[in-house]
């Protein structure tokens, strides 16, 4: 069943210049987990944007669950943002004067979820992805590839439907990247939801169920590395 | 790389980044140096102006012997020209006429011109058109202000008061403005002796030496031949005594604009820590570039010290501008009154200029200095971590040195005034500031370690990141806490201050309506006739009259007032608003009197002690029976019993009273009646006790309005240190909201986030700035105050404009959040993610 049903979007930035998006469809099912690749100033970022909400598209829809997104407003758009989504970003974006565990909290906050389950599942999330015993540690305490876990974990902890991923190896060695990417597939299939990777590297998309990539001409299948779905 | 190249670089990097951020500690500086430059060139250019009146006056005299201004025998005077070694002698009379209905009296200089030529040779010039008219009896050459003054031109009458009569004077001729510039006459002094009721009486004689003879030995000669309360000095500069008079007012004003400078520098350190925490990871990558630690903290330095050069420049500019305005519109007078009259030009020295540049660059120099050396010393490999922003800024806690410095202001603030300026008091001040500036960040953490848990997300967001960088927060509230603080301490001092003057005046002012012949001045007085006749009229229940005449007790000190007044030692404590008195008699049988704070610190006549009074009849021993407050007489005043007086001086005029009025009595139609039952009635000054206080309270807040003035332009500059800390750290933090924004908080949320953040903040440095205020209006009100003025005051506190005033302050730092925060999310949430930071 499709999660995520995105037709014919189409996105302009300035009357003079060529669309950034043209008649992009994309359809992304529960479960599933796909990388998006393609040239830098295609519009990878610009569909992202389009799907979380952040942006309008000119033209086209945007279906997350059966919601039109497209046809929010602010106010909702953040809120489905808030309860249906998680974000992971190239920067980390890890706010400094709060610990570990508080900055993987930080949605459940935004959802005002119990006290207790918070800790709960904020103590759950840091142990899956490795940081079990850092709660309490500050983010200039942690190394880049803990900051990106700590991201990953703050982008699963409410549990969300589709989590967006905007080149989250960019600033880390292979390695680290590798076991990142491991972790993020592994807790989108535990969480039940659905995953689109934004990625330049092909080792990184190749962890996906399936990967498109974007042109001028819209979104063209690359290729299935893994068989994806539950 | 050399500095100098480092340095340029830096200062490009920090003009891009943001040129608003390098402008404001730039126009900080700018108005602080301003007002600190404005009002030295102001009350320096009036004072200048009064010293070279004064020494065209004294003239080319190489010794005066100076009287009291009762004057003395001019058999004196030839004593003196027969001396050996004198050149010239020139006998002067100089008294203060009064004038009927004017508001100042007419200095009179009355002296005999053959020989006043030969000491001031300018004078020959000024008046030998009317030479011959010169010796007429009622004739008087006006300066160019006094004739302004007058509305008065050559050959015109006008009149003046003579005991309790006026008389008609007529003017021979004008003095030029360059050679006078202050109001004056010049009279012949025989004329002056007659006219005035002072035959035989002198109380001055100019003498010039001749070419060769020895000062020391005339000096000595003429010493022999002085009576008592007669004394020879090189020519006493009366601007000198103006000088020392206006010294407290002008010292206090100073001090005032310089704590708006120091508001300034508070704030460039506000600026450059803050500026220096963002460009962190920059300033590292120079060190791992192989820039060295004192290469990187001299640049940083270099750039406070410039935006202070600039500052400094732009501000003397702008005081300049403020002075010539300043000077031509209050003429010279900011709001003592003793400098009134100058004639608005302005002098000032390039020298003078330049030290005020100098000045604001070291002050700025000083703010950059601090965060210069944290960032220096900061290791590059940290500093080019991510999420560095906060770590190990203000990692040492200095509440120790702050404790330390606060204690050693204690310690000044007990220790006497150094020449009438309370220096050590100041210094108190500045201690207890720095001190206390010092402690903030342990302040400020610990409050919001007790600030509760908040449930909703933006409130808790708002504290966690407060507690997570106490240090920039308090960066951020140095220069509003500075601002604030003096700010509540002196409007403390004034409140204090206001109330005490009004409760004397409560005291001194009791009955319905007061009188007075003559607005100051000696020459005019009323009989004891008509003191009848005033005490009969109808609606009069009581009356009540003083003498009040100036006595010179110490030669070139501002005369005191005496005033002699129906009073005893059991009615004293309801008169005079005693701060002091001694209980009975005790063995001596002297007659009491009154001396007011003043008398005790200047002449040291404290309750108790013996004293001689210079009076007219001669010498009156008298024993100090209390001390009292006088906000009117800054220069000293002693009460002593009418009687007493009388019977001593055998002077039993008087020139001031009080009038208790009938309750049915109507006080125009009393008034009406004492004019034209009086002898010149129409030039007595007649208020009714509420005009009497009304007047007051408008001089005393005229006084102070330059005061309140300042104190909001440091407010002002304070308020600004804390809209730049809110702008520049909303946009350092663009991309916290990008990503607060994805995860699902509002746009308003956000915002409240940010105006909870600047409302706390505030509240925190509010209500440290309260504390600290208090703590400073004590040593203002106890230290500063009582050496500055030399009277006391008692401690009350304006709750209520306090209250405003903080509650203000609050809104406006919660506006200035929320505008930051809503400037900061106008640009693209996705955008603000993709900048790293």
């Amino acid at each position: 069943m499709a999660l995520l049903d995105v037709k014919g979007i189409a996105k302009r930035y300035r009357e003079d210049r060529p669309p950034v998006l043209a008649g992009v469809d994309l359809t992304v099912r529960e479960g599933e987990y796909l990388a998006i690749m393609g040239e830098s100033g295609v519009g990878k970022s610009t569909l992202l944007n389009l799907i979380a909400g952040l942006d309008r598209p000119d033209k086209g829809s945007i279906r997350l669950d059966g919601t039109e997104v497209s046809a929010l407003d602010d106010d909702a758009a953040t809120l489905l943002r808030r309860r249906q989504m998680g974000f992971v970003f190239q920067a980390f974006h890890v706010l400094p004067y709060l610990t570990s565990a508080q900055n993987v909290g930080l949605p459940l906050v935004l959802l005002g979820t119990d006290r207790r389950e918070r800790d709960s599942r904020v103590a759950e999330m840091l142990a899956a992805v490795g940081l079990g015993g850092t709660g309490a540690h500050y983010p200039r305490e942690l190394s880049g590839g803990e900051l990106q876990r700590v991201a990953i974990a703050r982008a699963l902890v409410h549990r969300p439907r589709l989590v967006l991923a905007d080149e989250p190896t960019g600033n880390l060695d292979p390695r680290t990247a590798g076991q990142v990417l491991a972790l993020l597939q592994a807790q989108i299939r535990v969480g039940g939801g659905a995953g689109i990777l934004i990625t330049h590297s092909l080792a990184a998309a190749r962890t996906a169920d399936r990967i498109l990539t974007l042109t001028a001409r819209g979104l063209e299948s690359t290729g299935g590395v893994q068989q994806g779905g539950p | 790389m050399s500095p100098l190249r480092l340095w340029l670089m830096l200062w490009r990097a920090q003009w891009h980044e943001g040129p608003l951020r390098m402008t404001v500690p730039v126009l900080a500086i700018a108005l602080g140096i301003a007002l600190a430059a404005a009002v030295y060139f102001v009350n320096h250019s009036a004072l200048e102006e009064f010293e070279q009146a004064a020494r065209r006056l004294a003239g080319e005299a190489d010794l005066v012997v100076r009287g009291p201004s009762e004057g003395f025998a001019e058999d004196l005077y030839p004593q003196i020209a027969k001396l050996e070694g004198v050149a010239v002698a020139s006998p002067v009379l100089a008294i203060d006429v009064s004038l009927p209905g004017a508001p100042r009296p007419l200095p009179v200089i009355a002296l005999d011109p053959f020989r006043a030529t030969r000491v001031q040779p300018g004078l020959l010039g000024e008046i030998a058109g009317g030479l011959r008219g010169f010796f007429e009896p009622d004739g008087i050459f006006l300066s160019m202000r006094a004739a302004d003054a007058l509305e008065a031109g050559t050959g015109d009458r006008f009149e003046v008061l003579v005991g309790n009569a006026p008389r008609s004077v007529r003017v021979l001729g004008l003095l030029s403005d360059t050679a006078y510039p202050q109001a004056l006459g010049i009279m012949d002094i025989a004329a002056a002796q007659w006219m005035f009721g002072r035959l035989g009486r002198l109380t001055r004689i100019d003498i010039r030496l001749v070419r060769g003879a020895a000062l020391a030995d005339v000096h000595s000669s003429i010493e022999l031949l002085l009576p008592a309360g007669v004394t020879v000095a090189a020519p006493a500069i009366d601007s000198d005594r103006l000088a020392s008079a206006t010294r407290a007012y002008r010292v206090n004003l100073s001090m005032l604009a310089l704590v708006a400078v120091l508001t300034g520098a508070f704030l460039v350190l506000a600026t450059q820590s803050l500026a220096i925490l963002r460009r962190r990871p920059a300033l590292a990558l120079l060190r791992a570039l192989g820039v060295t630690r004192g290469g990187l903290e001299r640049a940083l330095i270099a750039e406070g010290v410039v935006l202070g050069l600039i500052g400094a420049a732009l501000g003397v500019a702008l005081g300049l501008l403020v002075a010539r305005w300043a000077m031509r519109v209050l003429a010279g007078d900011l709001g003592a009154g003793q400098l009134a009259g100058a004639t608005g030009s302005l002098a000032v020295q390039p020298l003078e200029m330049l030290a005020f540049v100098a000045a604001g660059s070291v002050f700025a120099g000083l703010g950059a200095w601090l965060p210069a050396r944290e960032a220096a010393a900061r290791s590059p490999a940290l500093a080019l971590k991510s999420g560095d922003a906060q770590a190990g800024v203000g990692t040492t806690r200095p509440w120790r040195a702050g404790l330390i410095l606060m204690g050693l202001g204690g310690v000044l603030a007990l220790l006497p005034a150094i020449q009438g300026v309370p220096l050590f008091g100041y210094g108190a001040v500045a201690l207890l500031l720095t001190g206390a500036v010092l402690l903030v960040p342990d302040v400020a953490e610990r409050l919001l370690g007790s600030v509760p848990a908040m449930r909703r997300a933006p409130l808790a967001l708002a504290v966690a990141q407060l507690r997570g960088s106490t240090a920039q927060v308090s960066i951020g509230l140095v220069a509003i806490i500075a601002s604030f603080s003096l700010m509540v301490a002196m409007a403390i001092m004034v409140h204090s201050f206001r109330e005490s003057f009004v409760a004397w005046l409560d005291t001194v002012v009791p009955a319905d309506m007061q009188l007075r012949v003559g607005q100051v001045g000696s020459t005019a007085t009323l009989t004891e006739t008509d003191e009848i006749a005033v005490s009969r009229i109808e609606g009069v229940a009581r009356s009540e009259f003083r003498r009040v005449l100036p006595l010179a007790l110490r030669r070139g000190a501002v005369p005191v007032a005496l005033i002699a007044m129906p009073i005893d030692e059991a009615s004293a404590a309801e008169r005079l608003v005693l701060v002091k008195a001694v209980r009975g008699r005790g063995p001596s049988q002297l007659p009491p009197v009154w001396v007011s704070e003043a008398m005790v610190d200047l002449y040291g006549w404290g309750p108790g002690t013996e004293v001689v009074l210079p009076l007219a009849g001669g010498d009156l021993a008298a024993r100090v029976a209390g001390a009292y407050r006088d906000y009117g007489r800054s220069g000293g005043s002693i009460v002593i019993p009418r009687k007493v007086y009388a019977s001593a001086s055998g002077d039993s005029a008087v020139n001031e009273g009080s009038l208790w009025l009938a309750r049915t009595a109507d006080a125009a139609a009393v008034e009406a009646a004492i004019r034209a039952r009086a002898p010149f009635g129409e030039a007595l000054q007649i208020r009714t006790a509420a005009e009497v206080r009304d007047i007051s309270l408008r001089n005393f807040d005229r006084a102070f309005a330059i005061t309140y003035a300042l104190e909001a332009i440091a407010v002002f500059i304070g308020l600004l240190g804390v809209s730049v800390a809110a702008a520049s750290t909303a946009l350092a933090r663009r991309a916290e909201f990008g990503m607060l924004r994805h995860i699902g908080l509002r746009r308003r949320q956000v915002v409240t986030m940010l105006a909870a953040e600047g409302v706390l903040t505030s509240a925190i440095g509010v209500c440290f700035a309260l504390l600290l205020g208090g703590l400073l209006s004590l040593a203002l009100v106890y230290v500063i105050n009582r050496q500055s003025f030399l009277w006391s005051i008692d401690l009350a506190v304006p709750w209520l404009a306090l209250a405003v005033l903080a509650a203000t302050l609050l809104i406006a730092a919660a506006i200035t959040a929320t505008l930051s925060g809503r400037a900061a999310l106008s640009g693209d949430a996705v955008r603000a993610v993709r900048e790293d930071w």
